[in-house]
């Protein structure tokens, strides 16, 4: 009790700290050290698959993202004199806030007792999808549709990231050039790190079906070691009017999409699976969509396009 | 006080500092900053609903758990497009007169 007392406590200084930091910059590395510490919330809470999304997606590539548009946005974040609220409109938000925080903290304390839960039936009819893992049959099996919903949104995301393109540099390399420096240690890190986080993106991807982990978790370290190799130059996102790039992009959500209309003839229903046949239908969606989702989270990262050419 | 309320009334304070956030910060950046921590705090209420459902042998609901990561990849993609927007438009408004400016951090 007294760790997460003292857990709870950090997650709330920090947060504080990421809001009264003065710097932009140090705003973003006191959020990433946020997500980080509630990574480890979640993992007091019981839920591994969580702090693993949390610690790689929300605090690793959501960090990435911003520490760059950082750098990029140093000018437009230097508050303007005018612009800075005044000590009526603080002293309005700060009531308005703490009320707010105490509403939800109320409705915290009058949850229903004994709780509703889903995890009997969960629990019931792991069985028949053939996973070992409670939250990944619930993501590709029970509540499929979410998950197919959530892979277009993804593309959705980076179709408009893809449009603020401007016109004379449509259908190019998407983000600034990184140039590679042999001698650097960031390509050191990059060559020596790289190898070895494809493997792990894998193996967590492979054991979500038993274990914590799963396809975004893997997607998003696969997504994280592809970032790292751009960022050290060791490698340049394709332009993004390439076929096949666009083609893996939309594998992931077309399987599922086609799985999920067979659904109808194999088991009478959409994302219906046969039950002898579960666990290898679910495999059959998982790796193309581990693959999109990997492409379309590094792309997400790497921005629209602002070159024609590699240079 | 159960581990799970100590973290829910956390949720509920995280909920109310991003809200500040997003009112006071007049920067772009910080005002995406702040809405993300709200995130936090409101994916935390909803572990601690999946953790009071702790039955059948499971630690936690894995319902709303799965609920959480599908929230988490939706709320990265809609920060990236966010900030995004404000590349671009700092990009038309900001930088150079040519309309690109200096990427190098």
């Amino acid at each position: 009790m007294a760790f997460d007392i003292g857990l709870a406590l950090l997650v709330l200084g920090v947060a504080a700290w990421t809001i009264a930091a003065r710097d932009t910059f140090a705003a973003v590395v006191g959020f990433v050290a946020y997500g980080l510490l509630l990574a480890l919330v979640w993992v007091r809470l019981q839920a591994p698959d969580i702090a693993l999304t949390e610690a790689a997606l929300g605090s690793g590539l959501t960090g990435g993202l911003l520490v760059g548009a950082s750098a990029r946005l140093r000018h437009a974040e230097m508050p303007a004199p005018g612009e800075t609220p005044g000590a009526v409109l603080k002293l309005a938000s700060t009531v308005l806030c703490t009320l707010l925080s105490a509403g939800l903290a109320a409705i915290v304390f009058l949850l229903p007792e004994p709780a509703p839960t889903l995890a009997p039936q969960a629990a019931a009819n792991i069985a028949a999808t053939g996973l070992g893992n409670p939250v990944t049959a619930v993501l590709m099996a029970y509540r499929a549709i979410d998950t197919l919903l959530e892979t277009v949104v993804l593309l959705l995301a980076l179709v408009g990231i893809w449009s603020l393109a401007p016109n004379r540099v449509w259908g190019g390399f998407p983000g600034p050039r990184h140039q590679a420096d042999p001698d650097s240690a960031l390509t050191f890190v990059a060559q020596l790190l790289v190898p070895i986080g494809i493997l792990v993106g894998i193996h967590i991807f492979w054991v979500g079906s038993v274990a914590p982990g799963g396809e975004f978790q893997g997607a998003t370290i696969l997504a994280t070691m592809w970032i790292l190799a751009m960022i050290a130059g060791l490698v340049s996102a394709p332009p993004v009017s390439r076929r096949w790039l666009r083609l893996l992009l939309v594998a992931g959500p077309a399987m599922f999409f086609g799985i999920g209309f067979a659904g109808f003839l194999a088991a009478d229903a959409f994302l219906a699976y046969p039950e002898t046949h579960a666990k290898l239908v679910i495999l059959m969606i998982e790796i193309p969509v581990t693959l999109s989702i990997a492409a379309t989270l590094g792309l997400l990262v790497a921005g629209p396009p602002e070159r024609i050419t590699q240079q | 006080m159960s581990d799970a309320m100590l973290y829910g009334l956390c949720g509920a304070v995280l909920v109310g500092l991003g809200l500040f956030g997003l009112i006071v910060h007049p920067q772009p950046l910080r005002k995406i900053l702040a809405f993300n921590l709200i995130g936090g705090g409101v994916f935390l209420l909803f572990g601690v609903v999946a953790r009071r459902g702790a039955a059948a042998g499971l630690a936690g609901d894995p319902v709303p758990q799965a609920l959480v990561i599908t929230g988490l990849v939706v709320a990265f993609a809609a920060t990236a497009l966010a900030v995004a927007l404000q590349v671009r438009l700092f990009q038309e408004t900001g930088g150079r007169p040519d309309g690109q400016m200096d990427s190098r951090p």
